[in-house]
């Protein structure tokens, strides 16, 4: 397909304002085009819900588009439907019909993201609504090409042109600034059928499209003409055979085209596109398919592949404007794992640059982003990822965060630009290798993080561990929490994301000790689940060890050896772990220790774990 | 230049594709029917040249067509499944039946309950089905990726967002996921697709001549010597097929002469009633699978 041809499979999000008459307006496109079944148009004849003002008998179109239960009572939609609406030209709708109220703004968002025309109402006898800049706004955002605009119940109006084009011009003007090109602005009636699937007799000042014509005039965004990219979603294999699935996201392959994959320079041949049908000579966007590659490349899920004309160069740092979708808000300095197709990798959000007011379209200052607003962030991946700004792909550039203890997805993104391409940052392969440092140490490196309470006993249990290592000839060093933030970390103060960075640079620092054959006790309070999990991320299984030093609160207060629970009770240190702040116990910690037990014999049993392992010392 | 069941079809791999490569053990619900050849078809062209890499599981009620169990032994050969068979034994021994407890509970008894003992005794964390999103409302919400809770539950409030091909397909203890490759497929489609890849259907689809009884305005075939006759109901042979299948007693033939899939489409085309209509256990409460749902039921 080539700019303009039209795809067989159209995605449409439907959105308005709660009485705008969406429902109604979808109903009656469905009705009227043979795509509700007859017992569900019977359906729509004999039941009515409070306040239907259509006599039983005729349909109620907008009960054709109602869904659950709840709904049913209360009269409004919760959630995202989908629907099939076949076009007279064999083509197919999918409708996704978004709720209108402000409190579901991220389904809106949902429902944009994969549409290719919004159809947008409002009401004629009520105006432009807030809500109706809220939802142009949203799809602009989404990267939805085309724009219907039904200005409906003109029948309430005796179809006033001089309203029709003060309302028209109002939206049209909105759409404008925000650079929505393809917008068609329709006067309608959908209770009454005007302009809907016939045209009207009562609006002569118009010669425009109906809606469902300007439906057909929707076209797909160029998407097999612009460069490859093919994220990778699976590795088949059968005998003699390794080929690399996935679904097209731009661009074309074909058959010996040479491919790459982002970040590397090395490239393999494209021999065959296997598909069960037979083998195929190329294929495109959208298409699923599966390539062999001559010679085989180092690929995993999660990887793309593009070709060394245009490449996609990794980055580890990105702007990008989300939609927040989490109960709770963004608290930035977080780590969530960033899913973008088959690729996850764990991310920080470093800082919320700004919040969008989607009514008015301003950026306000902002630090936190809530449940339903909008924003520019800058994300940070733990690695360099491939990611496109998502005007050039949705499918490379748009984003979820997800929340790593409650697995909850919490934001859409929509990637802008790459902070840092990591072109000239290529980490040097040396030849002595952590193995080879290892042997010559006689044991492995390791990483032991102790997290607890402040005044758990961290330090004291570290510090006999080490002294005990090291008469066996074991090569230590401790990271404590105040020594570190005496130096490397003195820029840190005890915020969520302060405590978040403090946690990411020590398990750096430790990361790089150990990888020179130390075994590192970290002696950290590290309160939050995602931080320490992050910091796990960083290591291969088995080279760290999370044990929970667990000291009841009562007894850190009893003890309060650096005087930190005396000032949080006079109320000068806000942020003290367990006390103004919450610390959240380990659930799968390699170990956890009783702070209030005998030091030695929790020097014991931790020495067990670290010796134990297979490798710490031959 | 694709057409619709090339964009559907495609859609569908990614699905199956993404479920395969994101879950620890994923399984095929494997139900007979013909959205369920469907599925099995494009497991297999999802991953050729490779096998199918997960198992698929029938739930067996034991109230199934004898014609359906005699063409899911034909699939497991045809396609080499690895086939588990999943039925609530114990209600089977207390004699359970769509006769002795109504269809509502006789549902939730053998299918829903032993659909969730089926997942849990495996440990899947992962089943695909081939619900769509055409065939009842509740389902029109339904997401291609669907969350259920500890319990198998369905709560429609905590459904994850559906964004692109994106799918977060992590999972705290106890959650599981449900995939519908089908969701954006219509009835139409599915058969049009049977036509197009020419594949083999349960022959009750097609219009033969069969012993029925007349219920509560439904056409009940009789299958076999189970099926308790009212006093002075005799079996009649009309001309019927079927259009959804499930237990005999509770799946609704329609009068039809439609002996092919050619037919069949060509009935369609002019026939304007949902497919679930046929389907006595939905007739129950004008939320009932909504209700199912909300249990664990696909």
């Amino acid at each position: 397909m080539s700019e303009g041809q039209k795809a067989a499979l159209v995605r449409m999000v439907a959105c308005g304002s709660v009485d705008d008459g969406k429902s109604t307006l979808i109903g009656r496109l469905l009705a009227q085009t043979d795509s509700v079944p007859d017992d569900q148009l019977h359906m729509a004849r004999t039941v009515r819900r409070a306040g239907s003002i259509v006599p039983v008998g005729e349909v109620d179109f907008s009960l054709l588009t109602d869904g659950l239960e709840a709904e049913r009572e209360q009269g409004i939609t919760i959630d995202v439907a989908y629907r099939h609406l076949l076009l007279p030209s064999g083509r197919r709708v999918i409708i996704a019909d978004a709720p209108g109220h402000e409190q579901y703004t991220r389904n809106m968002a949902v429902a944009a993201s994969t549409a290719d025309v919004a159809v947008l109402l409002v009401d004629a006898g009520r105006g432009v609504k807030r809500q109706t800049f809220r939802h142009l706004t949203i799809c602009a955002l989404m990267g939805v090409r085309h724009v219907i605009i039904a200005i409906n119940k003109l029948d309430a109006v005796d179809f006033s042109r001089t309203v029709y084009d003060e309302l028209a011009g109002s939206v049209a003007g909105a759409a404008a600034r925000l650079e929505m090109s393809r917008v068609r602005v329709v006067p309608v009636s959908a209770l009454d059928g005007d302009n809907v699937v016939d045209r009207s007799t009562r609006t002569p000042w118009y010669d425009g499209p109906t809606v469902l014509e300007a439906l057909e005039e929707t076209d797909h965004a160029d998407e097999d003409v612009r460069p490859l990219r093919f994220p990778v979603q699976t590795i088949l294999r059968a005998p003699d055979f390794r080929g690399l699935a996935g679904t097209i996201a731009t661009g074309t392959v074909r058959v010996g085209d040479r491919l790459q994959v982002a970040g590397h320079s090395t490239e393999g041949r494209v021999v065959r596109i296997a598909t069960h049908g037979g083998d195929l000579e190329s294929a495109a966007a959208g298409d699923a398919v599966c390539v062999e590659l001559e010679p085989d490349l180092d690929v995993a899920r999660g990887d793309l592949l593009t070709t060394g004309e245009d490449p996609c160069v990794p980055a580890d740092r990105f702007a990008a404007d989300v939609v927040w979708m989490g109960e709770e808000p963004l608290a930035h300095g977080r780590s969530y794992l960033l899913v973008c197709g088959p690729l996850t990798v764990p991310a920080t959000v470093t800082a919320v640059r700004h919040r969008r007011d989607v009514e008015s379209g301003r950026e306000e200052a902002a630090r936190v982003l809530s449940l339903n607003e909008v924003g520019r962030v800058e994300i940070a991946t733990d690695r360099p990822v491939p990611l496109d700004a998502y005007e050039r792909s949705r499918h490379t550039g748009g984003l979820v965060l997800v929340d790593r203890v409650s697995a909850d997805t919490v934001a859409a993104g929509m990637v802008r630009f790459a902070l840092r391409r990591s072109a000239n940052v290529v980490q040097h392969d040396y030849a002595v290798s952590r193995d080879a440092r290892e042997r010559l140490a006689g044991h492995r490196g390791k990483v032991v993080w102790l997290t607890g309470l402040s005044g758990s006993g961290k330090s004291t249990i570290a510090d006999a561990a080490e002294r005990n290592l090291h008469a066996q000839g074991v090569r230590t060093f401790v990271l404590d929490g105040d020594n570190v933030r005496a130096g490397l970390n003195k820029d840190l103060g005890f915020t969520a994301e302060d405590r978040a960075e403090n946690v990411r640079r020590v398990a750096e620092v430790a990361k790089l000790m150990m990888q020179s054959g130390v075994v590192v006790l970290v002696a950290l309070v590290s309160p939050f689940r995602s931080d320490r999990r992050a910091a796990r991320d960083l290591f291969d299984p088995g080279d760290f060890l999370e044990v929970f030093v667990d000291t009841p609160l009562e007894v850190c207060q009893e003890r309060d050896s650096k005087g930190l629970y005396a000032k949080a009770a006079a109320g000068t240190l806000p942020n003290l772990s367990g006390v103004g702040q919450d610390y959240e116990p380990p659930l799968q910690a390699e170990l956890t220790l009783s702070g209030t037990g005998d030091v030695s014999d929790s020097v014991a049993t931790l020495m067990a774990l670290v010796l134990d392992e297979p490798g710490t010392t031959e | 230049m694709h057409d619709v069941l090339d964009a559907l079809e495609a859609e569908a791999i990614w699905a199956l594709r993404e479920t395969a490569a994101a879950f620890r053990k994923p399984v095929m619900l494997y139900s007979i029917g013909k959205d369920s050849g469907v599925m099995l078809h494009l497991a297999k062209k999802a991953f050729h040249p490779g096998p199918i890499p997960f198992p698929v599981m029938h739930i067996d009620t034991t109230w199934k067509f004898r014609e359906m169990i005699i063409f899911r032994n034909q699939m497991v050969e045809e396609y080499d499944l690895d086939l588990i068979v999943s039925t609530n034994t114990e209600a089977v021994a207390q004699g359970v039946s769509p006769f002795t407890h109504g269809a509502q509970e006789y549902t939730r008894i053998m299918k829903t309950v032993a659909l969730r003992e089926g997942l849990d005794r495996h440990g899947f964390d992962a089943a695909i089905g081939g619900s769509r999103r055409d065939e009842e409302r509740s389902r029109a919400k339904e997401r291609i990726f669907s969350l259920r809770m500890p319990g198998h539950r369905w709560e429609p409030r905590r459904q994850r967002p559906e964004l692109w091909r994106t799918v977060n397909t992590q999972l705290t203890e106890g959650q599981t996921m449900r995939t519908f490759p089908l969701s954006n497929w219509t009835e139409l489609d599915v058969w049009r697709y049977v036509r197009r890849e020419g594949l083999p259907v349960v022959p009750l689809y097609f219009a033969a001549e069969r012993p029925t009884v007349v219920r509560s305005g439904s056409l009940i075939v009789v299958d076999d010597d189970r099926m308790q006759l009212e006093p002075g109901e005799v079996p009649q042979p009309r001309m019927v097929r079927f259009r959804s299948l499930g237990c005999y007693p509770l799946s609704a033939a329609v009068e039809s002469d439609a002996a092919s899939v050619d037919d069949l489409i060509a009935e369609m085309e002019s026939s304007r009633e949902s497919e679930r209509a046929g389907r006595l256990i939905d007739g129950e409460g004008g939320a009932s699978m909504e209700a199912k749902k909300v249990e664990g039921y696909f």
